[in-house]
């Protein structure tokens, strides 16, 4: 079997949208061009308020075929690495159920099976969300009131590498900000095998009044096109290699 | 991801969808956050139903307990039953039924029983790794919730393989308190050494009286938080070793503990051996006696010598 690449896009937020494009609309786009998008919502507490914010959360990673998980800021670490590698199980599982479908007609799919041979599927899997190859791009809403979970956030991130550069398949990752500075959206770390650079990338954040999570999807989407033409430049695979392969 | 816990009443009947067994609920046993397993009969014999709120890894334990059913020594995990579905209320839940290991939990264990116990458990908990290591895998998720002390015998044994994981791949379930990668010591990367930190830090644990959070620099809080526990000094060195992953295997660490633990003060090494084979129980009452004054007498030494130290 050949192995491709799953492409993901992890937006982190707390709230709504007020500005551009409708974001679920924009997160059903990425779909259409393979890409999943995963949302996590960071709400500490649940009031009327954030009840649309919530609502919001869920349809963005309903129309891109991903995963919506709300906590609170202090479970942030643990929950983004969980949430990009049970994207990744879900999109192989997708995949392979698909393939059922062909074999086992329109009702099959692996939860259909004995247990046995999920079993022997699961391990197939897991096999390959250890050795595929993963882009994320990773969106976070910086607006007025993320401000003090910043800090928490970018540990987040960097448990999510580590937990990720343990597999046998390569990463990319790139980090958009947003809202930008004059635009909807600044990319502070281009497509990377790692995120040591973002140490300091929270650190010169101004506050905007504004949440162009929208306009900040597709810009993301977009991010992907330019890996793919780097990957080209790049002919030499050992620039991207970040573990042992087998 | 359904998020809620199970709440079955006892007598609650379970029908495997495709092998057809039948099961009674006795009541719960545990609760984590991949599933809940239930105390359960079937045929009049006892055994544990685990229910999974995450089926992917429960079909990753029954793998792994699949595999161990192959080896030929000692069981490594519970006796794999059966593993079906379950159709309740339109949802399909997936269940496995394994061996009943009648015990206290170690989390229990541990903080009832002196701290001598500790070093006998980890030392066992260590032989059983390194049979897991061998067979290919490595426990991952190791913390006292998923250890148990089987009741006559006192002997520690594993319970909850939802974690394992094969020898090279990358580690799905951990627990932070016992991850390296949480304290910044290591990768996540399924190798026998992650398994070695987990264990030094069950020693922590249990001699500092509970998990603390990872402050700004976590390395030095760890160092410092060992060398500040009084009970840890005799094996400071072992736990070093292992939290900086330079154990190659779990037979070495264990070798490195029991000989430091022979080698302690005599009263308190005759005491563990009598313990550890439980023979002479209507003697460990005298036993208990002169093992705590000789242990005040050597706190007192201790304290003393430190003192004039400091001095």
């Amino acid at each position: 079997m050949k192995k491709g690449t799953l492409r993901q896009i992890l937006l982190i937020t707390d709230g709504c949208s007020n500005q551009g494009e409708d974001p679920a609309a924009m997160a059903a786009l990425a779909r259409e061009q393979g890409i999943t998008v995963n949302v996590i919502g960071v709400l500490d507490h649940f009031d009327a308020e954030d009840s649309r914010g919530l609502q919001e959360v869920e349809s963005i990673a309903q129309a891109g075929g991903g995963i919506s998980q709300i906590v609170q800021t202090r479970q942030l670490a643990q929950t983004v690495q969980m949430v990009t590698k049970q994207a990744m199980t879900q999109t192989i599982k997708g995949v392979i159920n698909q393939e059922l479908q062909g074999i086992l007609g329109e009702t099959g799919t692996v939860e259909d099976l004995p247990p046995e041979k999920r079993g022997k599927v699961m391990e197939i899997v897991d096999e390959l969300g250890e050795t595929v190859d993963l882009d994320v791009c990773i969106l976070v809403d910086t607006s007025a009131s993320m401000k003090t979970k910043l800090p928490t956030v970018r540990e987040a991130l960097m448990d999510m590498t580590l937990s990720l550069s343990a597999r046998m398949g390569r990463n990319n990752y790139c980090l958009y900000l947003f809202p930008g500075k004059r635009k909807a959206v600044t990319r502070v770390v281009s497509w990377s095998p790692n995120l040591d650079s973002i140490e300091r990338a929270f650190e010169k954040i101004g506050t905007h009044g504004v949440t162009p999570t929208g306009p900040a999807i597709k810009e993301a989407t977009k991010s992907f096109g330019q890996i793919a033409r780097r990957k080209m430049l790049f002919q030499d695979d050992e620039a991207y290699d970040d573990g042992p392969r087998f | 991801m359904t998020g809620q816990d199970f709440n079955f009443y006892p007598g609650t009947r379970i029908i495997g969808k495709w092998h057809r067994k039948q099961y009674e609920l006795i009541r719960k046993i545990g609760s984590g956050a991949q599933g809940t397993v239930y105390l359960a009969v079937s045929d009049g014999k006892k055994m544990a139903i685990k229910l999974a709120r995450d089926r992917a890894s429960l079909i990753a334990e029954v793998n792994v307990l699949k595999q161990f059913e192959q080896l030929q020594s000692n069981p490594l995990g519970p006796s794999l039953y059966d593993n079906d579905d379950w159709l309740y209320g339109g949802e399909t839940i997936g269940f496995c039924a394994m061996e009943y290991l009648k015990g206290t939990p170690a989390s229990e264990a541990l903080r009832k029983r002196s701290f001598d116990w500790t070093i006998v458990f980890l030392v066992q908990l260590l032989n059983q790794l390194k049979k897991l290591h061998e067979s290919g895998y490595i426990f991952a998720d190791l913390k006292p919730e998923n250890l148990i002390i089987i009741d006559p015998g006192h002997q520690i044994r594993c319970v909850d393989f939802g974690g394992a994981t094969k020898i090279g791949r990358s580690v799905r379930e951990y627990t932070e308190f016992y991850d390296r990668g949480y304290w910044g010591m290591g990768t996540r990367k399924a190798e026998p050494s992650y398994d070695l930190f987990a264990c030094a830090m069950i020693l922590i644990d249990a001699a500092t009286g509970g998990r603390f959070e990872r402050s700004g620099y976590p390395q030095d809080q760890l160092l410092r938080k060992v060398k500040e526990a009084s009970r840890l000094v005799p094996y400071q060195s072992i736990i070093f070793k292992a939290l900086s992953g330079r154990y190659a295997s779990a037979e070495e660490m264990r070798q490195a503990l029991v000989s430091q633990a022979m080698e302690r003060q005599q009263p308190s090494t005759q005491m563990r051996r009598r313990g550890v084979s439980a023979t002479a129980k209507s003697k460990t009452n005298d036993g208990w006696v002169s093992a705590w004054l000789a242990a005040s007498i050597m706190l007192t030494i201790y304290i003393v010598c430190v003192l004039v130290y400091t001095m």
